[in-house]
Parts: structure tokens; sequence; C-alpha cells
């Protein structure tokens, strides 16, 4: 036992109102589903069923592309930016009211600690609708020449890893530019979408121009294909991503794609070695590993290997694994039964390949999805481990000798999402920033995001941006 | 006693050149980086038992401090009094660590505390400001431990170390050391005039390869003095030199720490950065005046359910 030993902090549940059952959130309103079917969404820490949702069916899609077709040929297209913006400062000060209820009840749904969804996820979503308010009426200063047009109405399919963040990244720069929308989570975590299905009836949000449909892979598909749409934005697989881009070929739809990757995580002998590892923890355990942009391959130069493997070993036993509502949880519980059971298949692939795998000792809760901090050392550039996301807490460590051998190796992946360096010397990361080919590129720090800087991938990460400047031109007809 | 250099580090102390090679070439500290980490570290939430073992250990680890120049018997008398017994209702409550007080007040403080297994900290070497010749500074250090102080809070050269003049930084806190005989050293970087995370890292292994048992943030007397990305650099520092030395040197966080809340904060920052074995008084304290008061009332509270006020807590 531990000589410090802290006691269960846990974040208390009250706040959050769950329903036994929801609806669909179609013009304006929470409404049965027409064809739709219902399933269950469980806290993946627990297994505990939370609630009952709706599989939309096609005619419900239907519905809710016609309600947002409604919204933006009445009122919504035509409304002033100085109005629009309006709308959007509401939702971003309705979100920081509800701060705490969004995060304790996005931590229940997908399994992740609260204090990331308290101090990273919702203070970034109340940021993102802040930032893309202030937008709506400058976009003829936006380097779009004058006037720009929305496109109408656009089909956004979002994942698990970051529910509400993600309905944010997409909702708020749509209706900046005067779009409306149809948005379907992700199957396992719909219910922060749903709240703020709420949000918007709370804002007095026009019915129609936020329409939120729940499912899974077969609604995406219909709602992507429908051919009512005018926008299509995914963030996802790279599997998925490919679908899309296949079926919405040859029509007009204007696409944005932000899918997997593989991220390098670059560490020079000259770096800060203790923030270094602070990132490599930050870049790989954030989320349990649920990010695309995730630093889920380590490069370290090959003359400080050792004294940077003990360190990040010594610092891995102190992270805290348990109850996603304990404030002292660094590590919670992994999104769905389907995702452990890929992240338990690369890792026996990594060690079937002759890597050496590593875990603090740490006791994982006996019911709901878990798995252990991770690492692989001894990785090549040629093992599964270093070439595929695994979307988990599994770190792959490869060794490079020079600046040269560490760009190659980071390159040579078909991901280019996101990639780290780590080095004190200035004209080093400058250098590197431009040699890599990764839609972001982070010195000395990892897997920060700011509503003001764009984000998105090289290859098969995707193509477009969101976020910043350059968010806005995925929602105009530019 | 002698000041015996740690295995393989004979070479890095020969001249001027290879210290300011070694140190230089200690792993830079990333400002942004430490202060993101500090200010995770500091959103754990200490409840229940934890907070009740943490209290107590803050209040274990507290130099009861009073360096004035207004300073009397009577003020050191009445520090000890509190010192031996913080909370005068409750005799549960643990006794601090030591008592941290100007050299010439040290015969009060040993009378104050016979009996007791209260420490004695006087500073010295021209404290605060460390400008004075090595041998006055020496000669106030033997008077102090002669007096009977069996700790040492010295100043180091804060000039010479920003001239890059290292070894005879060095130089002073081996020759205090000697001085200081078996005395505890505890060696005073004075952060807040070092201005750089880097400088306070090579400071802190400069005063670790001279044989400080401690190092230790500020004098108390320039702001900043302690903060939690300062004292989490000297940790891993005091962890780094453990690990290539086997010695032990403890941390001590001075000046600027008033509530309980920070306490526990700087007790996290421990636990997680150096680990279980400087969760002691004897390889963590706090220098710190009003924050035994704040220990006291907390610790209270969290036995009783309800805050008393401040008159029911002494003033000394």
């Amino acid at each position: 036992m531990p000589t410090f030993d802290y006691a269960p902090a846990p974040e208390s549940r009250s706040i959050v109102d769950i329903q036994p059952s929801y609806g669909l959130f179609i013009g304006g309103e929470m409404v049965d589903p027409i064809d739709g079917t219902r399933f269950k969404t469980v806290n993946p820490a627990t297994e505990e069923v939370l609630s009952e949702v709706v599989a939309a069916g096609p005619q419900d899609v239907d519905r809710a592309v016609d309600a947002a077709r409604a919204a933006y040929d009445g009122a919504w297209s035509r409304l002033s930016g100085r109005d629009r913006g309006k709308y959007l400062y509401r939702l971003a000060r309705l979100v920081q009211e509800r701060s705490r209820e969004l995060a304790v009840l996005e931590s229940i749904d997908n399994g992740k600690p609260i204090r990331e969804s308290r101090d990273v996820d919702v203070p970034l979503v109340a940021a993102h609708f802040f930032y893309y308010a202030g937008w709506a009426d400058k976009l003829d200063y936006a380097g779009f020449g004058p006037g720009p047009q929305p496109l109408g109405v656009a089909a956004q399919v979002i994942p698990w890893n970051f529910p509400l963040l993600m309905l944010a990244w997409k909702i708020a720069p749509a209706l900046a530019c005067g779009n409306t929308l149809v948005l379907k989570p992700a199957e396992t975590t719909p219910l922060t979408a749903l709240a703020f299905a709420d949000i918007c009836r709370q804002a007095d949000l026009p019915p129609g121009v936020v329409n939120i449909i729940t499912g899974a892979g077969d609604t995406g598909r219909t709602l992507v294909e429908h051919p009512g749409v005018d926008k299509v934005a995914f963030t996802g697989s790279t599997e998925v991503g490919r679908q899309i881009a296949r079926s919405v070929a040859g029509t007009r739809k204007k696409v944005t794609l932000e899918l997997g990757g593989k991220a390098a995580n670059v560490v020079f002998d000259d770096a800060p070695l203790d923030q270094a590892i602070e990132g490599i923890v930050n870049g790989i355990f954030f989320n349990q590993g649920h990010v695309c942009c995730a630093g889920s391959r380590l490069l370290v130069q090959e003359s400080v290997a050792d004294e940077l493997l003990a360190g990040l070993k010594r610092r891995l036993t102190t992270l805290r694994l348990g109850d996603p509502l304990d404030k002292n949880t660094d590590i919670g519980a992994i999104n769905s039964a389907e995702q452990l059971d890929k992240i338990r298949m690369l890792s026996e692939v990594g060690e079937t390949e002759g890597a050496e795998r590593w875990s603090p000792p740490c006791e994982l809760p006996v019911r709901g999805f878990w798995f252990p901090p991770t690492v692989f050392t001894g990785v090549s550039q040629s093992h599964r481990i270093a070439r595929e996301e695994i979307f988990g807490p599994v770190l792959s460590v490869l060794t490079f000798r020079t600046p040269s051998e560490a760009v190659e190796k980071a390159n040579n992946t078909p991901y280019g999402l996101s990639a780290g360096v780590w080095t004190e010397k200035g004209s080093r990361i400058l250098w590197m920033a431009q040699k890599l080919r990764a839609g972001v590129v982070w010195a000395n720090t990892f897997n920060r995001f700011d509503p003001t800087s764009p984000f998105g991938g090289y290859k098969e990460s995707g193509y477009g941006r969101e976020g910043g400047r350059h968010g806005l031109g995925a929602y105009l007809d530019v | 006693m002698t000041v015996t250099v740690p295995a393989g580090f004979a070479d890095v102390t020969a001249s001027n050149d290879t210290l300011r090679r070694f140190l230089h070439g200690l792993p830079g500290v990333d400002q942004v980086g430490v202060e993101a980490r500090a200010a995770t570290l500091a959103t754990r939430s200490i409840k229940t038992t934890a907070k009740a073992f943490a209290l107590d250990l803050a209040i274990r680890m507290v130099d009861l401090t009073t360096l004035e120049g207004q300073d009397t018997p009577g003020k050191v008398r009445a520090l000890c009094a509190k010192g031996r017994r913080p909370d005068a209702i409750d005799p549960s409550c643990p006794p601090v660590a030591a008592i941290c007080i100007y050299g010439d007040l040290v015969p009060t403080a040993v009378e104050a505390l016979a009996g007791s297994k209260i420490h004695i900290a006087a500073v010295a070497a021209a404290f605060p400001s460390g400008r004075a010749s090595l041998d006055v500074k020496l000669a106030d250090t033997k008077a102090a431990v002669a007096a009977g102080a069996d700790e040492i809070d010295m100043v180091i050269d804060r000039g010479a170390f920003l001239a890059g003049r290292y070894l005879d930084v060095y130089e002073e806190i081996v020759a205090t050391k000697q001085a200081s005989g078996d005395a505890h050293l505890k060696v005073i970087l004075e952060t807040g005039e070092l201005a750089t995370y880097d400088n306070v890292r090579r400071a802190s292994w400069l005063a670790m390869l001279a044989g400080g048992d401690f190092i230790k943030t500020s004098t108390g007397k320039v702001s900043p003095a302690a903060t939690l990305p300062v004292t989490l650099v000297m940790l891993e520092a005091a962890r780094d030199f453990r690990n290539q030395t086997g010695r032990q040197v403890g941390v001590k966080a001075a000046g600027g720490i008033r509530v309980a809340k920070d306490a526990v904060r700087y007790l996290v920052v421990v636990n997680e950065v150096a680990g279980d074995d400087w969760l002691s008084p004897d390889w963590f304290r706090f220098g710190a005046s009003s924050l035994l008061n704040d220990l006291l009332m907390q610790r209270r509270k969290l036995a009783t359910g309800h805050y008393a006020g401040p008159d029911y807590f002494t003033l000394d």
C-alpha cells in the first residue's frame, strides 16, 4: 500500500438526468422514430445500461434532412451574420452554464476520466462555439472574397472518442457560415449530443437548423448518401472514410474527412526529458489513446533511449486507472467491447511479432472494458503495431540515429495527421516542421487543441481542415 | 565531517570548466511543460482519510519560522511553545519538524525546546543576501552550530552563480558543510533570483554534489518564493541525483505557502514526482509561519465537521 493513499473522490452523478429512452431531435423537437429501431447504450466502465436510443431508419433520415432543408430555405440562410452569431454565443454560454452536467454525462457515456471531460473536452466545446460565433458576421473578411455563401444542408457524422467536442467542431462552423445540418453521433456515445439537442431548444434556435439523429453505421450511410445533402463532414475510421469518399464521388456534395493516424512523437537527445515524458504520456494515454492524432509511435534518439524509457516506465507506475468519475483518475475505460477486442488483438500481434510488452502493475476493475497502459519496446517499422492504428493506450517505441532518419521513419506511414518534436533546439523544430508530412506538428508539447488552429490530415488521414479560419472554407461555397 | 564527492563525479568538480559543462549538459526544462504538469497535479482531489493523512504529515514537516529584524527571545520562546504543541486543545496533533531562526537566537531555542525532538534550524552564510566574505559566512555557521543548532540553512552566492562562477559556489557550499559539522545542511537556492527552471535544476545539482543534505527553494525574502513548478523541478533533481549516486537529498519549499490546500498540493507533487521515500519530515519540509494555523484549522474542521474561527488558534 502506498504511503499517501488517495481516498476515492468521485464526482456526483446527481447533476445528470438520463432518461430511460430518447427519440430523435428533428425540427426543433424530440420525435418518435418512423421506421427506426431501438438499442441500448451502456456505461463502458460498468456495463450498466444507461438508456435506450433510436437507430434511425431511412424515413427518419428523410424527415431530418427535410427539416434541415426547410429551415435552410426558411429563415436561417437569410439571417444576418450578426444574428447567427447571437445564437452561437448563446449556445456557447449554455455549454458553459451546463458544463458540469455535460462533463459528468460525457464521462458516464464514454468512459473518459472526469478530469479530462471537465478540464479539456467541455471547455474546448465552449471555446469552439465562442470562436465561430465571432466569425459569423465577419465572413466577408475571411479571405474568400465578398459575400461567401453557405452550402445548404450538411450531413455530419462524428466518432465516439470526443463526442461533444467533435459535435462542436462540426456544428459551430456550419452554423456560423449559414448552413443547417443533420448530425449523427456515434452509436456508443449518443447522450451528450442528445443533451446538446436540449441546449439548442433552450437557446431558441429556429426549428430544423440543428437536427440530431442517433444510430449506427447504417444510419450514417443513409444520411451521407441522402440526395438532399449538400455537404458531408465525417470524423472516424479510414475504412469508413473511404466508403464515404466512394459514395459521394460524382455528386455535388462537398466533403471533409478527418480519419485515422499513427503519429510519430520524435524525441531528440537534447530534449527536455522530463517534459518529453509528460508529452509522451499525454500523447498516447490521454483519453485512453482513443485519439486520432495520438502519439502512438515514439521515435526516440538511440543515444538517450535507455534513460528516457526508464523515466517513462517510472512515470507510468504513477498513472491511476479506474472509475472515470473519480477526480483523480488518469486512465478511464475503453469505450466498447468491440474496441477492447481490437486493442487486445493488435497487442497480441505485437508480442507474436517479437516486440517486448510492458505494463505497470495495475489492477483492472472486474466489470466494464479496461486495458492497462502498455508500452512495446524493440518495435520495428515492419511490425503491425508500428503501422496500424490501435486506437488504445498502447505505445510502440522505435529508435533512430539521425534527424534525417527520424523524418524518414516518421513519414513512413500511410497516415499523416499529427507529429510531435522534442528538442531544445529551435532551428531543428522549424526544420522538422517543414519535413514532416503531418497536418499538425507539435513542438515540445502534444495533444494541445485550440479553436483558432486548423486541424486535419495528409494522405490516409483525410482531407479538409477543421478549426480556425480554414475551417470556414469547408462550409462555404468557395 | 568531510565531504566526499559522489563516485564518478570527481572529474565534474575538478574545475569551473568541467563543472560548467556538466551543469549545462543536464537536460533542459521546458517552462510550459513543467508548469502544465504542476497545474495538472494541483487538480488532484484529496479527501477524507487521504486529507487527514496529508494534514498531519504537513504539520510534521513544518519548519516553523521567524526571520525578522525584530525577533526577540520572547518571540522565539513563543514559537517554540507553538511548535511543541501546535493545537493547544488537541494533544493528538503532532509537533512541527523544526524551528527556523537567526543564529543569535539559537540559545533561546535550545532552552525552550529542551526535551523535545524538534530540530533547531539556524539561517547562516550572510542570510538572506549571501553577500559577505567566506570567512564571515563560515564564522556565522560555526557560531550557530556551537550554540546548538542541528540544522543550518545557508544561502548560496547567487551573484557568483549568475556570473557562471559555479566552482566558487560549489566550494563555498563544501566549506559550509564542513563548518556545519554534524548539523544537517540545507542549501537555499533562492530560486526567485535564479529566474529560469534550467538554473534551478543546475543549482540543485550543484548543491547536491557539494554535499548539501537538503535543497531549499527560498529565503522568503524574495518574491516569488516557493512555487509548485520550481519545487517539482527540485524534486526531479533530487530523484535523479539518488538514481545516479545512491544518496538521497531532501527538499524544502519555503516562503509563500500559506494555506493547507497549497501544502497538500505540494505533498501530491512529492508523492508523484519523487515518490514514497520523500514523504517524511526527514526528506521534505515546509518553511512557513502562517501555514501552520491553516493546517490546524483544516485539521479540526475534518475532525469535527465545522470550522472554528481564527481566534480559536493561537497567534504566536
